[in-house]
C-alpha cells in the first residue's frame, strides 16, 4: 500500500515536472475552457486551438448540440463554467443581452494584428467577438439520380418539390427530400429561412412586437408542409446530424443543410460512391421571390465576462491562434468558408457566396429574436402533423411569444 | 414510541427535508410571483462579416441598474400563473364565450401549452400505473415460485429496466423503434406497411412512451411486491391447501388481501413518479407531440434565452398542487384504514 502511494506520488510529481512544454500561442498561465456546438468543422478548429495552446495548457472543450441552451446558465455563474464560447450571429445576442461576454478591444490591440477587419464583430464601437467562418444552409443533390430522371437542378422550392415527387414516382426513393425538421431549434430555423425567402419581417419595425401571422407566414408554412410530405415520416425527430446520416445511407437525393456539412459528407469515411455523386447547389428561392430562402451566419468566439483576466487572455490567445491560422484554413479548404487572411476557398464555397450575392439576409441579431425562435420551435409541430391550420399555428406562435416576451420585460 | 423519542428520531431527516425540499419550494414560490425587470433597448451600429447596419440591442448599463434595484425582478403577483403559458384564464374565458360547442371549446383548451402538457401527463400517469401494479405483481408471484438456483439471475434480469438510466434506456429504445431499427422493421413486417413509423404520429408516440413507462416502472413494483410476498404467513396458506383451495384461490383470498397496503404504497409512488415524467420525452425526441409539466419547467430553464425563473417557478407550484390533488384520494383511504385498524 505504501509502495503504491509512493509510486502514485512519484507519477504525479514527474508529470507536473514534465509540464511546462512549449505553447505556440504563448499561453503561459490561466485555464482555457470552451463551450462549442458539435459538428466536424468545429472539431477541426478546436484541434488547432488545442495545439496552439500547447501540451501543458489547462485546456478543455465541451462540444454539445445543446450549446445554446447551456450557454446562459454556464456563463452567468461567477466564476463562469467556461472561459470562452463559440458564438454565431444567432447566439451572440442572448449573451449580449445579459452582458455575459466581454469587450475584446484591449486583447485585439495587444495580439490581434493578424486579424482581418471583417473578422471583428463590432457592436456600438466595441469588439465583442472574433469571427472565423461563414456558413449558410443551401441545397445538396445527388447528380446521378437527377440525371437519370432528366431533372434540372432545382432553383426554386417549387422545383424542389416537383423533383422530389418525380423521384418518388420513379420508385428510386420513398422519401427523396430531407431537411432538419426536428422539433426545437431546427424546426424554428426552417421557418425562419422560408419566411425570409418569402420576404417577411418578424417584427414591426423598431419594436419587439411580433408579426408573423400574415399571408407570407402562411405561405412559408404551407411550403414547409409540402416539403415534409416528400421527407422521411420521422422528420420531426431528425436534426442536421441525423439528416447527414440519411444522406450517407443513400436514402435522400435532395436536402437543404449547412455548408459546413461538407466537412463530414465529403470526407474519406462512408460510402465513397455517394460522396462522388454529392453536389452542392445554391439555396432555392421561393414563391416567386428573388432572395434565396436561407440565412447567412458567421461563427466566431467570445470571451466570458465572469472569468479571470488570466483565463480570458489565455483563452483569447489560443482561440486567436486558430482564428488566424492560414495553414489550418488551407489544409481544410472545404470544411467551411474560413474568414482567415490568406485562405483560398475550396470548391464548396460557391453556394454561400451565391446566397450573399443574391441578397440573403443574415440571421436577425435582435435581442428578442431567440424568444420568437423558441416559440416557433414548439408551436409549429401540430400544423406539420396536420392537426391545425397554418393561421392557428401562427396565432399560437404569436401568443406564446407575447407571453414570454412580457415575462422577460421586452413588451 | 414516546413522542420525545419520535421527535429525536425524526429530527435529522426532518431538518434535511426542510432545508433541501421546504426552502427551495418557498423560494420557487417567491420567484414565481416576479417577472424580469423591463429591458431597455437602444439602437447601435453593428458590424460583422456581412456589413454594418443599425440594430436594436439591450442597453446593458441601464438594464443592469434596474436589475440591481430589483434583484428578484418586477412583482407580478399571480400574473404568471394566469398567463397563456400557464392557466390561461383570459384565453379560456374567451374560448368559453366564443365557441359554439363543447368539442370546439375542448379543442381550444387542449391547444394551450399548460393544458396540453397536463393532458399528456395525466394520460401517462393513468395509463402506466395500473399495468405496472398488475405486471409487477404477476412477475413477483412467478419469480417467487422458481427454484432457488435460478432466482438470483432472474431477479437481476427483471430489475434491469430500473437499473438502466431512464435517458439511456429511452435512447436505446428510440433507435430500436426507428424505421430501420430491429423493432421498427419488425412492426412494419407485422403490419405489412413499409411506411409505418412509430415516431411520426402523436398517437403512436404516446403509446410508445407509455409502453416505455411500463417497462421502466414494473421492476419497482416487482421489488416491493417480492419483498412483501416473503412476509405472507404460511399457516393460512397451508390450511387453504388442506381445504383444497386452488392456487388461484389462495392468491385471490390470502395473498392479495395481505398485499393490499403494499399495493396502495406502490400506486402512490408510481403516480407521483409518473406525474414528473421527463426523461423519456427527451430520449424519444418527442417534445413536439408529447409535453409534460416537467418538460415545461425544463424548457423554461433551458431555452435559448435568459432562464424564465418566474414561469418555471409557477409551473413547479402547479405541479406540486397537481401531485397533491392526485394523491389525496389515496391518502384519505390510507388514513381511514389506519384509523379503523386502531
Amino acid at each position: 500500500m505504501k509502495k503504491l502511494l509512493i509510486a502514485l506520488l512519484f507519477t504525479f510529481v514527474s508529470t507536473s515536472a514534465y509540464a511546462g512544454g512549449h505553447s505556440p500561442c504563448g499561453v503561459t498561465d490561466g485555464s482555457i475552457k470552451i463551450l462549442a456546438n458539435e459538428f466536424t468543422t468545429y472539431r477541426i478548429f478546436m484541434d488547432e486551438v488545442k495545439s496552439c495552446a500547447g501540451p501543458s495548457a489547462d485546456f478543455s472543450v465541451t462540444h454539445s448540440v445543446d450549446h445554446n441552451k447551456l450557454q446562459v446558465a454556464a456563463l452567468s455563474a461567477n466564476p463562469a463554467e467556461f472561459s470562452a464560447k463559440l458564438v454565431t450571429n444567432g447566439s451572440i445576442t442572448t449573451l449580449m443581452n445579459d452582458n455575459l461576454i466581454r469587450p475584446l478591444d484591449d486583447l485585439v490591440a495587444k495580439y490581434g494584428s493578424a486579424l482581418q477587419d471583417n473578422q471583428k464583430i463590432v457592436i456600438d464601437g466595441k469588439i465583442y467577438a472574433i469571427a472565423f467562418m461563414a456558413n449558410a444552409q443551401h441545397l445538396w443533390y445527388r447528380e446521378s439520380i437527377l440525371n437519370d430522371l432528366g431533372i434540372a437542378v432545382p432553383s426554386t422550392y417549387e422545383e424542389v418539390i416537383a423533383a422530389a415527387e418525380k423521384i418518388k414516382a420513379s420508385g428510386k426513393m420513398a422519401n427523396p427530400y430531407a431537411g432538419a425538421f426536428k422539433s426545437g431549434w431546427n424546426l424554428g430555423q426552417e421557418f425562419v429561412n422560408m419566411y425570409l425567402g418569402h420576404g417577411g419581417d418578424f417584427f414591426k419595425a423598431g419594436t419587439a412586437e411580433v408579426s408573423v401571422n400574415n399571408a407570407k407566414g402562411v405561405a412559408a408554412l404551407n411550403m414547409l408542409k409540402r416539403l415534409t410530405e416528400v421527407s422521411n415520416p420521422d422528420f420531426l425527430t431528425q436534426d442536421t446530424n441525423a439528416v447527414k446520416e440519411e444522406w450517407e445511407s443513400g436514402n435522400v437525393a435532395l436536402m437543404h443543410i449547412w455548408n459546413s456539412g461538407a466537412a463530414s459528407l465529403l470526407d474519406d469515411e462512408g460510402d465513397q460512391a455517394i460522396k462522388a455523386d454529392t453536389r452542392l447547389a445554391p439555396s432555392p428561392s421561393v414563391g416567386g421571390g428573388s432572395k434565396p430562402a436561407t440565412t447567412l451566419w458567421w461563427d466566431g468566439f467570445g470571451i466570458a465576462t465572469n472569468t479571470s483576466d488570466e483565463n480570458a487572455e489565455a483563452s483569447f490567445r489560443a482561440l486567436l491562434g486558430a482564428a488566424t491560422s492560414t495553414e489550418m484554413a488551407n489544409a481544410n479548404p472545404n470544411a467551411t468558408i474560413w474568414l482567415i487572411d490568406g485562405y483560398s476557398p475550396g470548391d464548396t464555397a460557391g453556394p454561400v457566396v451565391d446566397a450573399a450575392n443574391r441578397g440573403a439576409t443574415p440571421y436577425p441579431s435582435l435581442p428578442y429574436m431567440s424568444l420568437l425562435h423558441g416559440a416557433l420551435s414548439t408551436e409549429l409541430v401540430e400544423f406539420l402533423q396536420g392537426n391545425e391550420s397554418a393561421e392557428k399555428a401562427l396565432a399560437d406562435v404569436e401568443a406564446a411569444y407575447v407571453a414570454k416576451a412580457t415575462e422577460q420585460g421586452f413588451l | 414510541m414516546p413522542h420525545r423519542t419520535f421527535f429525536w428520531f425524526f429530527f435529522p431527516s426532518g431538518l434535511a427535508m426542510l432545508l433541501f425540499i421546504g426552502l427551495p419550494i418557498i423560494s420557487s414560490f417567491f420567484q414565481s410571483l416576479h417577472i424580469e425587470p423591463e429591458q431597455i433597448l437602444m439602437e447601435v451600429e453593428k458590424c460583422d462579416p456581412f456589413g454594418c447596419k443599425t440594430e436594436t440591442k439591450v442597453d446593458i448599463e441601464a438594464t443592469t441598474k434596474l436589475q440591481e434595484e430589483q434583484p428578484l425582478g418586477r412583482f407580478n403577483g399571480l400574473g404568471t400563473y394566469g398567463d397563456r403559458n400557464h392557466l390561461a384564464f383570459d384565453e379560456i374565458k374567451e374560448a368559453w364565450t366564443n365557441s359554439s360547442s363543447i368539442a370546439e371549446f375542448t379543442d381550444i383548451l387542449l391547444n394551450l401549452p399548460f393544458y396540453k402538457a397536463l393532458l399528456f401527463t395525466l394520460t401517462f400517469c393513468f395509463a402506466v400505473t395500473p399495468p405496472v401494479v398488475v405486471l409487477g405483481f404477476i412477475v413477483a408471484l412467478s419469480v417467487n415460485t422458481i427454484t432457488k438456483s435460478l432466482k438470483g439471475p432472474t431477479i437481476f434480469g427483471v430489475i434491469l429496466p430500473m437499473i438502466v438510466t431512464p435517458l439511456i434506456g429511452s435512447l436505446v429504445l428510440f433507435w430500436m423503434i426507428d424505421a430501420k431499427g430491429i423493432l421498427g422493421s419488425f412492426i412494419q413486417f407485422l403490419f405489412d406497411d413499409p411506411n409505418l413509423s412509430l415516431k411520426s404520429s402523436s398517437q403512436l408516440t404516446w403509446i410508445t412512451l407509455i409502453i416505455y413507462g411500463i417497462w421502466h416502472n414494473t421492476p419497482f413494483a416487482f421489488v416491493v411486491f417480492y419483498a412483501a410476498l416473503q412476509t405472507v404467513p404460511q399457516d393460512p396458506i397451508e390450511a387453504a391447501i388442506i381445504d383444497g383451495a386452488s392456487r388461484y384461490e389462495r392468491v385471490r383470498h390470502i395473498v392479495i388481501p395481505h398485499l393490499y397496503p403494499v399495493a396502495t404504497f406502490i400506486i402512490l409512488i408510481c403516480l407521483m413518479d409518473n406525474f414528473r415524467v421527463l426523461e423519456p420525452i427527451i430520449g424519444f425526441a418527442a417534445e413536439g407531440v408529447a409535453q409534460s409539466l416537467s418538460w415545461m419547467i425544463y424548457n423554461d430553464l433551458r431555452s435559448e434565452n435568459k432562464m424564465l425563473f418566474g414561469s418555471a417557478g409557477a409551473t413547479s407550484m402547479l405541479t406540486i398542487i397537481g401531485v397533491a390533488i392526485l394523491l389525496t384520494p389515496v391518502l384519505i383511504r390510507t388514513w381511514r384504514e389506519f384509523r379503523t385498524e386502531r
